[in-house]
């Protein structure tokens, strides 16, 4: 019987080939031994195809193990990849190298989060924030008590707000927004946008009560519209024009 | 937890203008314009206050606006007073959520509608009336 040889041991031993090489710098950092972060380089193969985060993990195979990196699906799809890309937020298993037109692709974690270590970030707040602003449908009864078995709404209806529920959760848009930047108490550009997503959901009566939480010194009166949330989304969101909707409520420019 | 713990960019990240196109420098132009003229509405009733002291602490405080670093800061306030006004009329509509776009299901590659062109025109609009109004106050206190 032929003996196949298992995942982890293919993953061993095949490795990136190619005429291209990048260098990779890999921010390192653990807050609990060192004080200030330092960077390794590595000269990486990589393809036209070849992603950031496949660059990565060539490192963690061949070079260094001890790179920490959060990292899941590889299809943009569960947010857990996020990371400054040269200078940009960015999902690295949606970022390609070749797109990236540079020799040298630096890595950090991203901004605005606390690190646990190297490109790994807490993501304690973001998910307390998004908590907060209520993200499920608030109403009195429900599809088990109401008559109807559930509640119809049009094509319009679910346009208003199906955009929004695009969000993974990926957190770019809080590592982008310059608010967040200077005010940890900030609810952030990923927690606001989710706020409109339910305001607009025509099968949402909770609206009162999300306006209610976010209309705060620390709320939605700071975002001042500078749109690097909506830039660095890579599900294409849109969180600055769910905020400005939001507020437009509060302004009294939507009922 | 501190500032390094929290990993927060900070001021120097804030006011950054090279990473997200013309909307970020928008941002930092309309701080700094915000600032600069909440210094000049300080100085403007410090200077005005003045009259307390008669008409020749009036005259002498006055003479120091006839100057040429005098008109120089003038012509600053005038470029900073349009580019707020303009630059803040285009926020506060987008804050109503007025030519901000409409919601829809996105396509890749994806877009952002609220980043359109009329919000990049209204930006470029702001940045060249604040320079030709500058350039006016220019002309107008140098060319007498």
């Amino acid at each position: 019987m032929t003996q196949v040889p298992s995942i982890a041991e293919e993953q061993l031993s095949t490795s990136l080939s190619s005429s291209k090489s990048v260098t990779l710098r890999i921010a390192r950092f653990n807050p609990e031994h060192e004080n200030e972060r330092k960077f390794m380089e590595f000269t990486i193969p990589y393809e036209k195809w070849t992603t950031v985060l496949e660059a990565i993990l060539e490192v963690k195979k061949h070079f260094d193990h001890s790179v920490a990196v959060r990292y899941s699906c590889r299809q943009a799809t569960c947010g857990s990849c996020g990371m400054i890309i040269n200078g940009k937020p960015r999902l690295a298993c949606f970022t390609k190298i070749s797109e990236l037109d540079s020799d040298i692709v630096t890595v950090e974690p991203m901004n605005n989060f606390p690190i646990i270590r190297d490109l790994a970030v807490r993501f304690e707040r973001l998910f307390d924030t998004h908590h907060k602003i209520k993200p499920y449908l608030i109403r009195d009864d429900s599809e088990i008590t109401s008559n109807e078995k559930e509640f119809l709404q049009s094509p319009e209806e679910l346009e208003q707000y199906i955009q929004f529920s695009n969000c993974i959760k990926c957190g770019l848009c809080n590592s982008a927004c310059p608010t967040m930047a200077t005010d940890s108490s900030f609810v952030g550009p990923q927690a606001l946008a989710q706020a409109y997503r339910y305001v607009a959901d025509s099968r949402d009566k909770g609206k009162d009560s999300r306006l209610k939480v976010i209309d705060d010194s620390h709320g939605i009166w700071r975002c001042h519209f500078a749109g690097s949330c909506s830039q660095v989304c890579p599900k294409g969101v849109d969180p600055a024009m769910g905020i400005q909707f939001l507020r437009g409520y509060l302004l009294g420019f939507r009922s | 937890m501190t500032q390094q713990d929290e990993n927060k960019e900070g001021i120097g990240g804030m006011i950054n203008p090279r990473r997200y196109g013309i909307e970020r420098v928008a941002y930092l132009l309309m701080r700094l314009s915000g600032l600069g003229l909440l210094a000049y509405f300080i100085g403007h009733i410090y200077e005005t206050s003045s009259i307390l002291k008669g008409e020749v602490g009036w005259n002498e405080f006055l003479e120091l606006t006839q100057t040429n670093e005098g008109h120089a800061v003038l012509a600053i306030v005038i470029a900073m007073c349009v580019f707020h006004t303009v630059n803040g009329i285009r926020v506060m509509l987008g804050h109503g959520g007025v030519g901000v776009g409409k919601p829809a299901r996105p396509d890749y590659p994806y877009t952002p509608a609220s980043q359109n062109a009329r919000h990049k025109i209204g930006i470029y609009s702001a940045i060249v009336l604040a320079a030709i109004a500058m350039m006016y106050g220019l002309a107008v206190m140098f060319g007498e």
